[in-house]
């Protein structure tokens, strides 16, 4: 401690040099401490990690010379090494022991294996470490002063550690100097492994060194530098091994202790080298070091200097330091030498530093015991600093001054905000706080002793919607920023048409409203209301005084009577007439007057008395209420001001009044009595000459009773008088007896009626005059004292809130704000709203709100007048609006309510009222005044006349009314008036009507018209369009007339169209429109036919509407939603075979008519074979005789192939042999639709027929000589007709494809066949059923190729007459039928002719038949088939034909028979009809049958119970069983009786049981539970059958044999026709016979009656039966037959027709054709 | 006859250009037809025709082009249902099957020149989402009937339509003799008939006479 003084100075020293030392460099310590610092602390880093291998490479050489270097020394100093090691040893241990961790940090940065490098290394970095310790000297004092604190034994660590590091570091260097100075020592294994290593690694590094020896030899100062690391990097690994392997215990601080020492290694290693270099010549430093630093730690480090002087390299070594010396020290004396600038810059921080800290050092100061304060002390003394305020509310009185009473401004009726919620114990706080406080915060506090705060400014909603970043908002939705601008006003505001702009501006001043009655009035305010009520009233008649001026006037007026009367009299001797009258009409006037000014002023005076009295009893009122509640509510306060009065004076006064009033009612009275007399004495005089006259008469009669009866008796005679003074009340005619008036004027009675009258308006004479003021003086008991209800009553008055809303035009404009209802029921807003308007004002409307808990409920609106234009704000008066409300309101209060009634004052003088809330709005409405003065009104000439103005101006109607519209003049001078636009759309209605009127004297259309323009927009005239034949032709195909519809390229130009278009439609035209009888039509044919067409073109027109109505279907194919059933077929399909045995032909894709485009549509006729063919007789009887002979000869007997006819096109198989051919073959045949159009309304209206005729093909051999036969063949092909089938190809269409076996309609005769008999295998195939042999069967399948879409049944609901009940119970019957059984026919309802729904069961009615069937045949069955046969013969003629597009129609019986044509039902029913007369059991069937598909046929059941199915337009009957029965299904039974559904398993009639009874198979309509409502018919009663004219008839058979003798003819045009006489004769009897026997002639009856021709001629030939209709289809169906196709020269024909008729026009056509031609 | 033409003629050429088809990445085709009133015939050119498969090109644009030529003459007598092109792009869906991409139908321009016109196309939708679904799944996406419903009018308020991409049809349109029948369609020659029609009226006071007086009066009208 004694050598403090000296080491504090020698420190000073010291540092005083270094920071000279500093100053000098510090220039460049600015720049190169930077790149020091790293360069240094990299410098065991990279020894640490291995240097890369370049440096290694580099270094390699220095370090191999750096080796050899170190072998000499090893070598040299061998002997030494004895000496040292032993302290080396020493020193090891003691360093490495304690802190092994620090050594093995220390391990890689101390250079061990020789001195050399290490000291080349201080060498050449001579510069460097100077200026790092200079530039470290910063930091470097601290390690100073803590190096001096060493020596004052303070024991703190990290000077020790430092110093130890310092020791520890220098010890190993030493050891690594010894190491490489001896050559192997190994005084530790430690040692022993680096010097194997470095040996290793030498050798290495040799060769390495020697190689690159050669090639640079210059660079090695520079190199020197660098060529530390190679060994570095070995030290380094071998360091981290050690440093591994001891750092274990403290690993924790390793990392702290790295960091730290790596700092330090730099200026540690700086000051070796210092140190190193002052060991030759020890400078002051040195030698404060020597007595500072601990030197017994590091014993080796001033003796290693001495072991490296006798080497080269320590000499060297030395040599450069001492230059490096000579060169600092030059340095050192520039330092001194140069001003000392730089340095100064630091020199007072540092020094100011330094100094503080060393005076702070060298203070001294003792170290105390530590003191500690007792808790409860330090509680004490906190408590006397501390405040902590208490939760504890505080009670109010230390809130407010003490001379105050708390005040609570809400319960005054002030508006307190609500405040913002503060927890109560927080505001207790802070009341606590602030009462603290010198002035006891009483700024802080309110009245209310609470603190004051401002209202809660937070509002419960937010007032912004949550706007999302702008960035997030879809660019398309956000927002530009436009700048407003104003669009220009149209004219329905007041400047409108582009005039100036105007500002307009109205000015609503809304004052205050002030309630006459409001709900919450007590009762008391509602006496107080009345009270001022009366009082203003009295203050206004007080203002007015009527009472006086009245009495004024009376007085005046009796001064004018009297000064009158006085004329009158001084003038009374002149009796001047006329003026005397003048005067006296003048008088009379004036008294009348006086009458009636008394009388009024009577009723002012008595008025202004009970006024008062009403007043006075009013405040009575309120006084006892207020007394009666305790409280006072209102203010008013009623005095009233005596005025003493005279009595005397009065008195007298009274007196004279009540005199005056006497003389004046005693003078009236006179007056009237005057009056009467004179009338009395007039009517007098009448009676007594009456009277004599009666006395006249009397005295001739018998005078038996007194007057008074006489005056009875004379009731019955009419002249006589009813005398008598004394007289009666008479009603008679007679004139009564005037009675005398008596004069009684009661002067008392007259003065007590004044006088009591005078009392009750007058004051009492003495009474003081009674002046009643109001004033609003009385003092309102304060809310406390109040009794509870009526508190209750203030504190909804006080909650009680009202505004204003102000509408203009029905528009709100604006509000007043919320204002409080004051105690006097009185609103206060004085608010002026400012109006600018640009529309004209229409309304101005006050609307008064009052505040509701849930809404706003309004009282009541009030209209403002719109201001005249000079009414401005500035001389504007505030007008009262009185309003009321029928708002009903009651209170469970005192408040009294309104509109409900309540009671005042006590028990039995309760009066009750009912009030209204009612009360007047002051305000006023004004127009606004400019800032300059100017009045903003808008032009007075517009606004001239009433508010409704503007609208007068564009409603005309609202302007001149309805009936001014009507008045085309006022009209007109309306329009004139009100300058309409005329360019405004709206208008043009009005200016094309008044364009006729104004302007000039033309007159008015008469008519009115919605289109005016429409003629300018028309191309062309009427006249014009109905001229233009072009024109026509496009309206024509506009309007799907068929012959147009598809017309295309209508011609350009007028002329190009030809007249020859229209030709054929004006025919059709003119057909129709006249009643056209042809040559071949009867007159009620053509009747029928118009009437036809005409149903068929409203059936069109109908339809052609219902075609362009689309479905989605129509034109969006859609895949349908799947569902199970389509699904499971899918899969099903899925497992079928792929070619089945028996394949069924799959559904083809419908095509609909618009995608068909152009394709071609095929009808495809696939005939399969035929069955039971005719066989020729010739080939027959060889076969015949071949079978006698017991061969059965498969020899040719027939060779039929057949022929299909379709739209003129043929086409026709291979020919087959036998009389059971089979072709398989296909035909197809072109289709053209009617009109070429595809679309299913006209395809269902084509007519077409499938011809398919049976031929026999015959080979005629023509060679005439045998001998060529054996070179030559001539043959000549002949087809015989064999029977033919007719299929109507709507058949074909609607049902799409056609299958099965169908009969060939064929003669019953064919001259030269016959059938060849059963064939026994059909027999057996077809089963037990009897086979029909006469007949020849076809199977074939026709279809349509590509299938065409059929019409979708329309599905309307028809107009009905049925029952409603009836027909849905029908329609649920049908619907439940039908989803069981989806493929069978069911009706319930069908369309009659006038399209009406009809019972199906109404058309069921026993009808006889002509009479003449019945009494042809007395068989039964054979009347049947007469009758059916009848029936047949009537055309069939399919509905879809008549009437495309509609469901069938069905036609009633007599409707049928009077069209003569109709299809299936027509016929059943009129069949089934028949049958029922006849007593059958009869039913219409409904089903399905081949070919027509879905048809009706009849069922009869039989006598022996058999059924028999009737085909009702052939005629053909089978029995049940028959397999041949075209019939396939039967849906439904019905008769007039009921409609049974077939519900049985199967559908094919001869597998099902008719017997409808049994429930199980047959679901009746109708049950038990709805049994049939017994519908009337629609039948007529009985058919009328009328002869068909037989003139007629044979006219007819004539013209047909004419004609088809002419077609022949033509058909034949290359060969002459000739006609065989004879045998058409016997073709005519044989016809004959043929209709009698109903076709079924025997063959044998032809065989005789044909004998002698057959003998000569070969025939072939038919008979033919036909309906008949028109002469074309006879022609066809002949020309079918082909007949006439024969080649022969030699052939002749054979024609005969005959007709047979049946009533009502029915005909039976024959046709027998044959080709003969004489044998060979 | 003397004024020779009892016809008139529309030659159009052109070009369907491009398609744009945002969302679609298939490859496309177009397939185009005219539709026409009966009063006009084709007398030169394809009446209908598929263009070839476009990939969408890889640019921003991601365009189809075809480029597909047309190339037709008309004739006609009366203006009334002038052609139109009806264009319908097809295309395959994930499936691979076959769909239509839209439909859409403009009219060739009546003016000569040169136009260019954008259609913009449309699909039906399905009836509902659950067939929407189901058409998805089984491709069957809805379809018209008749391909050229898109050129009519009719039937077209009960189906629904999605509009899906648009195609870019330029037309250079050569007409002949539409002038000496009487129609005037090239605006700068164009005679304004109201004008016309009002000199005449003024000149003739019935309204009849006015028309006939009017020299476009003569001109064939269409009725529609």
């Amino acid at each position: 401690m004694s050598g403090q003084s000296t080491l504090a100075a020698k420190i000073r020293e010291r540092r005083k040099k270094l920071r000279e030392s500093l100053a000098d460099t510090s220039r460049e310590t600015e720049g190169s401490d930077m790149e020091l610092t790293p360069r240094t602390n990299g410098f065991p880093e990279s020894g640490m990690h291995g240097d890369d291998d370049e440096t290694a490479l580099s270094s390699s050489r220095e370090a191999y010379d750096d080796l050899i270097e170190a072998q000499k020394l090893i070598d040299d100093l061998e002997e030494r090494r004895a000496e040292t090691k032993k302290e080396l040893e020493q020193s090891l241990k003691e360093s490495d022991k304690p802190k092994p961790s620090k050594r093995t940090k220390l391990k890689p940065i101390t250079p061990k294996a020789e001195e050399t490098p290490k000291i080349e290394d201080e060498a050449t970095k001579d510069e460097k470490p100077k200026k790092k310790k200079k530039a470290r000297i910063k930091k470097e004092p601290k390690d100073e002063t803590e190096e001096a604190k060493e020596e004052e034994a303070e024991p703190t660590e990290k000077p020790e550690e430092d110093k130890k590091l310092m020791s520890a570091e220098e010890a190993v260097l030493a050891v690594a100097a010894g190491t490489a100075g001896s050559s192997s020592p190994a005084p530790a294994n430690l040692n022993q492994s680096i010097r194997d290593r470095l040996r290793k690694k030498m050798s290495q590094m040799k060769e390495k060194a020697e190689e690159e020896k050669k090639e640079d030899d210059e660079k090695e100062p520079g190199k020197v530098v660098t060529g530390k690391p190679p060994p570095r990097r070995l030290r380094g690994m071998r360091g981290r091994q050690l440093a591994t392997r001891f750092d274990e215990p403290m690993s924790d601080d390793e990392k702290k202790l790295h960091e730290s020492i790596a700092a330090k290694t730099m200026w540690q290693k700086a000051r070796k080298a210092l140190k190193k270099k002052e060991s030759a010549m020890p400078s002051e430093e040195e030698a404060f070091d020597f007595f500072v630093k601990v030197f017994d730690k590091e014993p080796d480090l001033p003796s290693v200097p001495p072991t490296g002087e006798p080497e080269a390299g320590p000499s060297e070594e030395r040599e450069e330091s001492a230059k490096e010396k000579e060169k600092k020290e030059e340095k050192e004396k520039d330092e001194e030498e140069k001003p000392v600038e730089d340095a100064k810059e630091d020199e007072p921080l540092l020094s100011d530093y330094f100094v503080d800290l060393e005076e702070w050092k060298t203070q001294p100061y003792s170290v105390n015991r530590a003191q500690y304060t007792p808790y409860q002390k330090v509680v004490d003394r906190e408590a006397k600093v501390y405040f902590r305020p208490s939760v504890a509310s505080v009670p109010e009185n230390d809130k407010i001054p003490e001379e105050r009473q708390p005040r609570y401004l809400e319960d005054e009726g002030f508006y307190v905000g609500v405040r913002p919620p503060v927890e109560r114990r927080n505001v207790n706080i802070e009341e606590n706080r602030l009462l603290m406080r010198e002035d006891k915060g009483r700024k802080w506090f309110g009245d209310d002793g609470r603190i004051i705060a401002l209202p809660d400014p937070l509002k419960d909603q937010p007032t912004r919607p949550p706007v999302i970043e702008p960035e997030d908002i879809d660019v398309f939705l956000q927002t530009d920023y436009k700048k407003a601008y104003v669009v220009d006003f149209d004219s329905r505001f007041i400047d409108g048409l582009g005039e100036t702009y105007g500002s307009y501006q109205i000015d609503v001043d809304i004052n205050s409203i002030i309630f006459s009655h409001h709900s919450l009035f007590s009762k008391e305010h509602v006496l107080a209301a009345k009270l001022q009520q009366l009082y203003s009233q009295y203050l206004m008649r007080s203002q007015k005084d009527a009472t006086t001026f009245l009495t004024d006037k009376l007085r005046a007026l009796k001064e004018a009577v009297a000064h009158l009367k006085k004329q009158m009299d001084a003038q009374m001797k002149d009796l001047n007439s006329s003026f005397a009258q003048d005067q006296m009409t003048r008088y009379q006037d004036y008294k009348y007057e006086i009458r009636q000014t008394r009388k009024s002023r009577d009723t002012e005076m008595h008025y202004d008395r009970q006024l008062l009295k009403n007043i006075l009893k009013a405040w009575k009122e309120i006084k006892a209420l207020r007394e009666s509640q305790g409280c006072i509510n209102t203010a008013v306060k009623l005095s009233v001001r005596k005025e003493e009065t005279d009595k005397d004076e009065d008195m007298t006064q009274w007196k004279r009044d009540i005199d005056e009033e006497i003389s004046e009612a005693r003078e009236e009275y006179e007056e009237t009595f005057n009056e009467n007399m004179s009338r009395y004495n007039l009517a007098k005089a009448e009676y007594d000459r009456q009277k004599k006259i009666k006395d006249a008469i009397k005295k001739r009669k018998k005078r038996r009773r007194p007057k008074r009866q006489g005056s009875r008796e004379n009731l019955t005679d009419r002249t006589s008088d009813t005398g008598g003074e004394s007289q009666t009340e008479d009603d008679e005619d007679a004139i009564p007896e005037p009675q005398k008036p008596a004069y009684e004027f009661n002067e008392q009675e007259a003065r007590e009626k004044i006088k009591s009258k005078a009392q009750q308006i007058m004051r009492k004479p003495g009474e003081p005059k009674l002046y009643p003021e109001l004033t609003n003086a009385a003092v309102i008991t304060p809310t406390h004292n109040c009794p509870k209800a009526e508190q209750s009553r203030r504190r909804d008055q006080q909650k009680c809130q009202c505004y204003v809303r102000i509408l203009f035009n029905n528009k709100e404009v604006s509000r007043t704000s919320v204002k409080t209802l004051t105690s006097d029921f009185t609103v206060h807003f004085g608010d002026i709203f400012n109006i600018q308007i640009v529309q004209w004002p229409e309304s101005i409307r006050l609307e008064v709100y009052e505040n509701g808990s849930f809404s706003d409920t309004m009282l009541a609106e009030v209209y403002a007048a719109i201001p005249e234009p000079q009414v401005t704000t500035s001389n504007v008066q505030i007008e009262e609006l009185d309003f009321s409300s029928d708002q009903k309101v009651s209170y469970g209060h005192e408040g009294v309510g309104s509109g409900y009634t309540f009671k005042i004052g006590d028990e039995n003088l309760a009066q009750e009222y009912t009030l209204l809330t009612s009360g007047c709005l002051l305000a006023s409405v004004a127009w606004g005044v400019g800032d300059d003065g100017t009045v903003l009104v808008p032009p007075i000439s517009q606004t001239a006349g009433t508010a409704l103005g503007s609208v007068k101006q564009f409603d005309a109607l609202s302007a001149i009314g309805a009936t001014g519209m009507v008045d085309t003049e006022k009209l007109a001078k309306w329009i004139s008036e009100s300058r309409l636009d005329p360019n405004d759309p709206a208008n043009a209605a009005l200016l094309h009507l008044i364009k006729h009127v104004s302007g000039d004297d033309k007159k008015m259309p008469v008519y009115f018209r919605l289109e005016q323009l429409q003629q300018e927009f028309n191309f062309v005239t009427d006249e014009e369009l109905e001229k233009s034949k072009r024109f026509k032709l496009i309206e024509l195909r506009e309007k799907e007339i068929p012959e147009f519809r598809n017309y295309s390229l209508i011609p350009i130009r007028e002329k190009d169209v030809t007249d020859d278009i229209f030709e054929e439609y004006e025919k059709k035209k003119k057909a129709e429109r006249d009643l056209q009888v042809g040559d071949d039509k009867d007159p009620h044919r053509a009747a029928v036919a118009k009437f036809l067409s005409k149903v068929r073109e409203q059936v069109m027109t109908r339809f052609r509407a219902a075609q362009h109505q689309f479905t989605l279907q129509d034109v969006i194919a859609e895949e349908p939603v799947p569902n199970i059933t389509l699904l499971s077929a899918n899969l099903l399909k899925l497992a079928e075979p792929r070619r089945p045995l028996k394949p069924v032909r799959k559904e083809r894709k419908v095509v609909t008519a618009q995608s068909l485009g152009q394709t071609e549509v095929k009808i495809l006729v696939n005939i399969e074979r035929a069955f039971d063919v005719p066989v020729r007789k010739e080939a027959l009887t060889l076969t015949e005789l071949e079978a006698a002979g017991g061969v059965n000869s498969d020899s040719v007997t027939v060779r039929p192939f057949v022929e299909c006819v379709f739209q003129r096109h043929t086409k026709q198989t291979s020919v087959a042999e036998g009389p059971n051919p089979n072709w398989s073959e296909e035909l197809s045949l072109p289709f053209k639709p009617p009109n070429n159009d595809y679309s299913s309304a006209s395809l269902q209206t084509c007519k077409d027929l499938v011809y398919l005729n049976l031929f026999d093909e015959v080979v005629v051999d023509m060679l005439e000589d045998d001998r060529a036969r054996a070179t030559n063949i001539h043959q000549r092909l002949e087809r015989k007709w064999l029977g033919s089938l007719k299929i109507p190809f709507s058949t074909v269409y609607f049902q799409g494809q056609i299958e099965g076996n169908f009969r060939l309609q064929a003669p019953r005769v064919l001259l030269g066949y016959q059938r060849a008999g059963p064939m026994e295998n059909t027999t057996t195939q077809y089963g037990q059923g009897k086979r029909d042999t006469d007949n020849t069967y076809l199977q074939l399948f026709i279809t349509i190729e590509p299938a065409l879409s059929t019409p979708e049944p329309v599905k309307e609901k028809f107009d009905t007459t049925e029952d409603e009940k009836l027909l849905n119970f029908a329609e649920n019957y049908q619907m439940q039928f039908e989803k069981k059984h989806p493929k069978r026919d069911i009706l319930t309802t069908v369309m009659d002719i006038n399209g009406k729904s009809v019972f199906v069961t109404r058309y069921f009615k026993a009808l006889k038949p002509p009479a003449e069937l019945l009494s042809a045949e007395s068989n039964p069955l054979k009347q049947a088939e007469l009758i059916a046969r009848f029936v047949s013969l009537i055309p069939f003629v399919s509905d879809s034909v008549v009437f495309p597009g509609m469901c069938d129609i069905w036609s009633t019986c007599d409707q049928f028979l009077q069209m003569l044509q109709g299809d299936e039902e027509e016929h059943a029913v009129l069949l089934c009809n028949y049958f029922l007369h006849l007593g059958k059991k009869a039913w219409l069937l409904i089903g399905s049958a081949i070919p027509e598909g879905s048809t009706t046929y009849v069922l009869t059941r039989e006598a022996d119970n058999n059924f028999l199915i009737w085909n009702p337009s052939t005629g053909e009957h089978y029995p049940q069983y028959d397999n041949f029965c075209r019939l396939k299904s039967v849906g439904c039974l019905i008769n007039q009786e009921n409609i049974w559904a077939n519900i049985q398993l199967n559908e094919e009639p001869y597998r099902i049981d008719f017997d409808v009874t049994k429930s199980n198979m047959w679901r009746p309509l109708f049950t038990k539970t709805f049994s049939n409502p017994n519908l009337t018919s629609v039948q007529v009663d009985e058919l009328r059958y009328y002869q068909t004219d037989k003139g007629y008839v044979s006219d007819l058979t004539d013209k047909i044999e004419k004609k088809l003798r002419e077609k022949l003819m033509e058909w034949r045009p290359r060969h002459i026709t000739r006609f065989n006489r004879y045998c058409t004769q016997v073709f005519r009897n044989l016809l004959r016979k043929l209709e009698e026997n109903r076709g079924n002639a025997a063959i044998m009856e032809h065989k005789s009656e044909l004998e002698q021709v057959m003998g000569s001629y070969t025939m072939s030939g038919f008979p033919l039966n036909l309906t008949y209709t028109e002469m074309a289809p006879i022609v066809d169906a002949v020309y079918s037959t082909g007949v006439h196709v024969n080649e022969s020269t030699d052939v002749e024909f054979a024609l005969a027709v005959h007709i047979h008729p049946y009533p009502n026009n029915i005909l039976s056509v024959w046709v027998y054709i044959a080709a003969v031609s004489r044998k060979r | 006859m003397a004024s020779g033409s009892t016809v008139f003629l529309v030659m159009m050429n052109g070009q369907i250009e491009t398609g744009d088809f945002p969302g679609f990445d298939d490859d496309l085709y177009v397939k185009f037809n005219y539709v026409y009133g009966p009063d006009w015939v084709m007398t030169a050119g394809l009446e209908e025709g598929t263009s070839q498969t476009s990939r969408k090109s890889k640019d921003d644009l991601g365009r189809y082009v075809w480029n597909f030529p047309l190339d037709v003459t008309f004739k006609s007598t009366n203006p009334y249902g002038w052609p139109q092109v009806v264009v319908n792009v097809h295309g395959q869906d994930v499936y691979g099957t076959a769909v239509v991409r839209g439909y859409g139908a403009v009219h060739v321009p009546i003016s000569p020149g040169r136009h260019v016109r954008i259609i913009p196309l449309y699909v039906p939708e399905s009836s509902s989402h659950f067939q929407k679904f189901t058409s998805w799944l089984m491709s069957r996406r809805p379809e018209y009937r008749d391909h050229n419903t898109v050129a009519r009018g009719e039937g077209r308020e009960v189906t629904r339509v999605r509009s899906q991409g648009s195609i870019r049809v330029t037309f250079n349109v050569v007409t002949r003799d539409m002038k000496k029948l009487g129609y005037d369609v090239i605006p700068s020659t164009l005679s304004i008939p109201s004008t016309a029609t009002t000199a005449a009226m003024a000149a003739n006071p019935k309204p009849g006479a006015a028309a006939a007086a009017v020299p476009t009066a003569n001109v064939p009208t269409s009725t529609s």
